[in-house]
C-alpha cells in the first residue's frame, strides 16, 4: 500500500516489476491517496506526504500479531516476515501451549511454558541456537 | 472477496471502515485537534477498503474480507522507488 494511485501500481508492475517477478506482482498492490489509511496504522508522514516501510502481520481473527516499521532509506527483510508468520501459526495451531524461543524456525525446539519450565531454559535452549 | 472496479476517469478512493476507533478525548477549544489511534500488538486492525491492482486488474479490496487467512499488511514510501 503507497499513496500512489492504482494507475500508477500498474505501469509500476507491468514496466519493472514483471521483469523481477515472472508474472508480476501477485498479490493486491493497494492504493492509498491522502493516506487516510497509513494514518490510522501510525505510518503516514503528513510532512512528506508519503507513508513509511510499515509492514504488519494479521491473524486470522483480524488481530495485529507484529509490526515493524522502518524509515524510507532501509529495506525489509521477507525471510525474517515468513519466519515471524510461521512461529505465530506454530503457537496459533498448538492453541498457546507452545512459544518459541528467540531464533526459532520451523522443526526447531519449542517451549512449554509453565511452572516447571521457570528457571530450567537453560538445560533446553543455548545461546547457539539463536542465530543456527 | 475484491470487486472490481469499472475503469473511469475518477481516482477510486478508500478508506478505513467501521466503528471509529476509540475517539480521543474531546479537544478543548484552542487545543489542536488530534486523532491519535495507537497501534497494539493483540488489538484488532483497523479495518479499511482501498482500491488495487491486482491480477491485471482494478479491484476495491476489503481488509476484513481477508478474516480467516494470515495477511501481510506493507505501506512504502512510494512506486519505482529502490528499496
Amino acid at each position: 500500500m503507497s499513496v500512489d494511485s492504482v494507475f500508477v501500481h500498474k505501469m509500476w508492475n507491468d514496466h519493472e516489476l514483471s521483469k523481477m517477478v515472472k508474472g508480476g506482482v501477485p498479490f493486491a498492490m493497494l492504493s492509498d491517496g491522502g493516506g487516510r489509511v497509513g494514518s490510522v496504522y501510525g505510518v503516514y508522514d503528513p510532512d512528506a506526504g508519503v507513508e513509511m516501510r510499515g509492514r504488519f502481520l494479521i491473524d486470522p481473527d483480524g488481530v495485529i500479531q507484529g509490526y515493524e516499521v522502518l524509515t524510507p532509506p532501509v529495506g525489509r527483510n521477507v525471510s525474517e516476515t515468513i519466519r515471524q508468520i510461521q512461529a505465530f501459526q506454530h503457537v496459533r495451531n498448538s492453541k498457546g501451549t507452545e512459544a518459541t524461543p528467540s531464533g526459532w524456525k520451523p522443526g526447531k525446539l519449542t517451549l512449554k511454558p509453565g511452572p516447571d519450565l521457570v528457571g530450567k531454559v537453560w538445560e533446553v535452549w543455548k545461546t547457539s541456537m539463536e542465530s543456527d | 472477496m475484491p470487486e472490481e472496479i469499472k475503469a473511469g476517469c475518477a481516482r477510486p478512493t478508500g478508506g478505513p471502515v467501521g466503528e471509529k476507533p476509540v475517539a480521543a478525548p474531546p479537544a478543548q477549544e484552542g487545543e489542536r485537534k488530534e486523532e491519535k489511534v495507537m497501534i497494539k500488538v493483540g488489538a484488532k486492525a483497523p479495518d479499511f477498503t482501498a482500491p488495487a491492482f491486482l491480477n491485471g486488474k482494478f479491484v476495491q479490496v476489503k481488509l476484513s474480507d481477508y478474516l480467516g487467512k494470515w495477511v501481510v499488511l506493507c505501506f512504502y514510501p512510494g512506486d519505482f522507488t529502490f528499496v
